[in-house]
């Protein structure tokens, strides 16, 4: 295709643009799969609908941004193509949301991390020049505003609360403190579209994020793990052991019967 | 450990609070966050108290006819003896 030089830029863009919202979307998609699967399984049925409450909430972004992807790409794929009908490597979500549920604790610990996370990122991304991530970040802070209210809470009751909550939540912080360091890694595809206006830079939440953790962690009477190795490669499609187990689930139905519905 | 709670939610503004049911919570900040997902999830409420269901004195059914018999037979205390105009379309 012979393209001028703007229509060039135009097409650079959409692909980055692409590249973005394939990335948001699968965190977020990745992350309500994991907390759907405290469905019938959490402590107690309250706890069971907050959680799965926010498996939608989530659930709901990644259909925005997936679709959105789809459009971006232009390659005539739909949500349901890019949710399920792609393999493991395609994938880009951070190894964070994808680490298994654990305990209760370790579920608590990476929603602190990751709301944490995100909800510095759609309070930026509220200002984005792209009317479809700044509509999915206007909805979403505040989805993420409740399910990081939600992790405080419990982080600080399970830290401050028995010997052996307290270990376990202190267990849970340590063993995924690892998987926070992916989060803040800029490329240049986050550098370029922060600079058009329409995506986050992610290393610049790195500070705030590492503020309000330490806060919450203090609260909680739990002690900020050191950084000994941290876990990389999720955005471009290394995933760690769990994941394939995590897509064989979610995908089963939709490849076992394509396009069905009910 | 996890105790019983009450729960209030409100409709609308100028409706009054009223019992929706309970959950467990381990306190009334967890509670009123349980009270959040569980009784307000398809958009019910714009404001939500829990109470300790310990803290409510409930009437027993033993008091039942001491209590709320003799109400039975003052028709005189509804306000039915009174035409309303059309204007008035709900009392």
């Amino acid at each position: 295709m012979i393209a001028n030089d703007s229509a060039g830029t135009n097409d650079a863009m959409a692909r980055e643009r692409f590249v973005y919202a394939l990335r948001l979307g699968d965190d977020a998609l990745i992350l309500a799969q994991r907390l759907s699967e405290w469905a019938s399984r959490a402590p107690e049925i309250e706890e069971d609908i907050a959680l799965t409450n926010i498996a939608l909430d989530l659930l709901g972004q990644a259909r925005a941004l997936l679709d959105y992807a789809g459009t971006l790409e232009g390659a005539s794929r739909d949500e349901d193509d890019l949710a399920y009908l792609r393999t493991e490597r395609e994938f880009t979500n951070v190894h964070l949301v994808e680490q298994e549920n654990g305990d209760f604790a370790h579920t608590i610990a990476r929603q602190l991390f990751f709301s944490t996370y995100q909800l510095a990122l759609y309070e930026e991304l509220i200002s984005s020049h792209d009317d479809l991530f700044a509509g999915v970040a206007a909805k979403g802070v505040k989805e993420a505003a409740y399910h990081n209210d939600h992790a405080t809470q419990w982080t600080i009751r399970l830290g401050d609360g028995t010997d052996e909550s307290h270990r376990r939540m202190q267990a849970a912080v340590d063993r995924l403190w690892p998987f926070t360091a992916e989060l803040f890694e800029s490329d240049d595809v986050e550098r370029s579209l922060a600079a058009a206006g329409i995506g986050v830079d992610s290393s610049t939440l790195k500070s705030r994020w590492g503020l309000a953790i330490a806060e919450v962690l203090s609260s909680a009477t739990l002690a900020v793990p050191e950084t000994t190795w941290t876990s990389h490669g999720g955005r471009r499609g290394v995933h760690t052991e769990g994941f394939g187990y995590l897509l064989a689930e979610m995908q089963y139905l939709h490849r076992t019967y394509p396009g069905g519905k009910w | 450990m996890s105790q019983l709670w009450e729960v209030f939610v409100r409709g609308r503004r100028g409706l009054a609070h009223v019992h929706a049911g309970s959950l467990h919570a381990a306190d009334a900040q967890m509670a009123l966050r349980n009270a959040r997902d569980v009784y307000t999830r398809r958009g019910e409420g714009v404001s939500i108290w829990v109470v300790p269901s310990s803290e409510i004195t409930a009437s027993t059914p033993d008091e039942k006819d001491p209590f709320f018999d003799p109400s039975a037979d003052k028709v005189y205390r509804h306000p039915t003896f009174y035409t309303l105009p059309e204007e008035v379309r709900q009392m």
